[in-house]
């Protein structure tokens, strides 16, 4: 219980250090941001406007007025953040947080499918591998792990694009569902539809995932089979299933788990170019477009939601680390990241 | 090995204190007899001046003359034999000569070992080196060469550091009309890999892209493995508030997904192109992670004897952290050198493609994204090696350091090392078991007979 406020704790300072970050990178760059954004009001508005209504112009797109003192600025900079007012995007015209709030939801959906899909695919072949070592098949997909494990999800991604989406138009090569449907959760041919459209995205970054998956998980497993209390846990007369599931599988996913921590944030990382391949409207999406328009309040927001988004996920997988070993529940002995 | 020339120096001073006059009964028979004195002199023991002790004690051996006169002559050895004699012998015929040609001079069953052992001390300055190749530098190299996988990571990085360093003096350079606009792949021998749809050669441009990207990944794998280790190893040697400072960071770092914080910092940085700049702000936090392992794994070196011996001696942080704790972890940290690497490749070919980061040279991701946007290489066929010959060249370039990885990973680690001494004969089926994906970097031990 210490221990899951104290990691509770840990991810709120770590949003809150971020915010700060972002803060700083708008705020205090000279040339930065807001000496970019005075000068994209002045231009659209013309030189007729007054500079206090300059002002509140960029208070109104970025939520920081220039005015006040830079550390009045912060405070109303972070209050605005919690109230998740993100500031108003100069190339979509309407608030930030209304563009990125509904697109937040399809990123977690590509990432999260893509990483279960990866670890739970690599981890089963790994141990298939790990059990028949040795074995043409072994050989096989060990070659394939490796091959796979080296080629970058935008390259499996643009393949897809290419070959199911044009040549052979299986998939289609862009958007979240049928915009022809109603999206209601509740309408199946709205959720056919999304697996549809999510097939592809979420296929690109689950190839390239568990190839490395099955590879270090097959290397675990080896291990454990070497280990007594395996012969040991044989001799008893155990059921191989019971075996398989409680001893092997379990020693040997644990050290993974670290992995898995490190793998949602370069999902996370991947899944902006990959949405911007299959034109899929998340955050990654969002935040390639705002970098492109110079949109910077929209840039920042998606970065900061993006960085939610994962402390949340880094903050659940440390968490269920203790579930999954008891010898983690005592909180501060963790050492193994 | 060799005993130092300083350490029984003070060993020889004060225990010998009183021995003094009866160790260096021997001296006199000896052919630098008067250079002894001399030395004595000089290291402040009076004793050894007084000219009856050296002259008239060599009818006494004395019993316990080889535990304490093996302390003084180490000691005394450097100051008497290195100016006159010993030297010329051993620049004469290297090594061996030195240590066989002393006895002679300082006979009795005690002086051949010590005369032995004055020849370790000075063979290791010529053959140090040679010895040092071999086990270092050598036998890795044919633990490498010995397992295909390595062997073909070290070949596929040789050929494009070839490619990056030589290349671009043998191909032309890149140029828009070099030929047929969108020539398709393997169709003439003149643009092998085809052209762009301004005529430009897609092997030139491949060629030209290299050597900035060669730079981008050393910079950016450079950065992220010193940065690492140095607060790594900081943080879990010196604990307490440090290691908290630290961590919380590093811990910060961490959990900033990497692409996206490289894409907003070159966005509002508005930095330029630069190879090293680019590579160092792709790995700009992935520091954080190599520093997090790095301590773990400090955490059990740092009440290591010899490192609790270090600290006794006095010795400051910063060597106890050179000498002691980074050469245990440097299997660690160059495996993740090269795990850097691709993940530089793969940041920077993918940002490139997206168009979102500066560029003033060839790239590989420039051509994908140019492919894509300009040709609409997806869509049709006609533009599509000129997606592929840049894709093919990064896949098999990360296939290269993933493989030299395990193979780093095989020569560093003893127990595979050992391994695989013992399976050579085998072939490679039976030790492959190297983990490409994990941070674990765990690579099994053997698997008996399961």
């Amino acid at each position: 219980m210490k221990y899951f406020v104290k990691r509770l704790g840990q991810s709120v300072f770590t949003v809150f250090a971020v915010v700060s970050f972002s803060f700083a990178l708008i705020r205090l760059l000279p040339g930065g941001p807001m000496d970019y954004l005075r000068a994209q009001i002045m231009e659209q508005g013309g030189s007729s406007l007054s500079p206090e209504a300059i002002n509140r112009r960029i208070e109104a797109q970025s939520g920081i007025n220039p005015d006040e003192p830079v550390y009045l600025q912060y405070v109303d900079y972070m209050v605005g953040l919690a109230q998740g007012e993100f500031g108003q995007s100069v190339w979509y015209g309407d608030p930030v947080a209304s563009i990125i709030g509904p697109a937040i939801p399809w990123t977690v959906f590509l990432t999260a499918s893509a990483l279960f899909i990866a670890f739970t695919v690599g981890v089963s072949l790994g141990a298939v591998m790990a059990y028949k070592e040795g074995s043409r098949f072994d050989v096989g997909a060990t070659g394939v792990g490796l091959v796979l494990n080296s080629t970058p999800g935008y390259v499996v991604a643009l393949l897809l694009v290419a070959y199911m989406g044009y040549r052979y138009q299986i998939f289609p090569t862009g958007g979240r569902y049928n915009s022809a449907l109603d999206p209601a959760l509740t309408n199946p041919e709205f959720l056919l539809s999304v697996l549809y459209h999510g097939a592809m995205p979420i296929a690109s970054m689950a190839v390239v995932g568990f190839g490395g998956w099955a590879l270090s998980m097959r290397g675990n497993a080896i291990r454990v089979l070497g280990e007594d209390y395996l012969r040991v846990a044989r001799l008893r007369g155990l059921s191989t299933r019971r075996i398989a599931l409680r001893y092997v599988a379990r020693n040997a996913i644990l050290p993974m788990y670290t992995g898995l921590m490190i793998a949602i944030g370069t999902v996370f990382g991947g899944a902006v170019i990959i949405e911007n391949i299959f034109a899929y409207p998340g955050v990654g999406f969002y935040l390639i477009q705002a970098i492109s328009a110079r949109d910077y309040p929209l840039m920042m927001g998606g970065f900061i939601l993006i960085t939610v988004a994962m402390v949340i996920g880094i903050t659940i997988a440390d968490l269920t680390y203790g579930w999954l070993d008891p010898r983690a529940r005592g909180g501060a002995s963790r050492e193994s990241y | 090995m060799s005993p130092t020339d300083s350490e029984p120096r003070s060993g020889s001073e004060t225990r010998a204190e009183s021995g003094a006059s009866r160790e260096r009964g021997d001296d006199p028979r000896s052919d630098d007899s008067d250079a002894d004195p001399a030395f004595d002199a000089i290291a402040g023991n009076d004793d050894a001046i007084d000219p009856e002790t050296v002259t008239g004690t060599d009818d006494d051996p004395g019993p316990s003359r080889p535990a304490i006169s093996g302390h003084a002559w180490k000691g005394r050895l450097p100051a008497t034999g290195d100016p006159d004699d010993s030297s010329a012998e051993l620049r004469a015929d290297g090594g061996e000569a030195g240590g066989a040609g002393r006895p002679s001079a300082g006979r009795g069953p005690g002086g051949v070992s010590e005369f032995e052992q004055m020849a370790d001390v000075t063979l290791s300055e010529s053959e140090r080196r040679r010895q040092w190749f071999d086990e270092k530098i050598l036998a890795p190299a044919r633990i490498v060469w010995d397992d295909w996988r390595a062997r073909f990571g070290v070949v596929v990085v040789t050929l494009y550091l070839f490619m990056g360093i030589v290349g671009p003096h043998i191909v032309a350079e890149p140029s828009p009309n070099q030929g047929g606009r969108l020539i398709g792949a393997f169709r003439t021998l003149e643009h092998p890999f085809g052209t762009t749809d301004m005529g430009i050669d897609i092997l030139s441009q491949t060629v030209y892209a290299t050597p900035a990207m060669l730079l981008m990944i050393t910079a950016g794998a450079v950065f992220t493995v010193v940065l690492g280790t140095a607060i790594g190893t900081l943080a879990g040697y010196k604990g307490g508030r440090v290691d908290s400072v630290l961590m919380t960071i590093t811990d910060v770092m961490m959990t900033i997904p990497g692409l996206p914080l490289t894409i907003v910092l070159a966005a509002v940085l508005q930095i330029e192109g630069h190879p090293i700049v680019i590579g160092v702000l792709i790995t700009i936090n992935a520091w954080a992670g190599l520093a997090r392992a790095i301590r773990s794994q400090v955490l059990t070196l740092r009440d290591a004897e010899y490192v609790e011996a270090s600290r006794i001696m006095g010795i400051g942080t910063p060597k106890i952290i050179g000498s002691d704790i980074v050469p245990n972890l440097m299997p660690y940290i160059s495996m993740n050198f090269v795990r850097q690497a691709r993940a530089v490749i793969f940041g920077a070919v993918g940002l490139y493609f997206l168009g979102v980061l500066p560029y003033n040279s060839n790239n590989w991701g420039v051509m994908m994204n140019a492919a894509v946007n300009r040709a609409g290489a997806t869509s049709s066929a006609a533009a599509f090696h000129w997606l592929l010959v840049p894709m093919v060249t990064i896949i098999v370039l990360a296939l290269g350091l993933t493989l030299l990885a395990q193979g780093a990973d095989r020569v560093f680690n003893p127990r595979v090392r050992a391994r695989h001494a013992k399976t050579v004969e085998d072939g490679g089926e039976e030790d492959d078991d190297g983990d490409a994906g994990g941070p674990g970097g765990a690579t099994s031990a053997a698997t008996g007979g399961i």
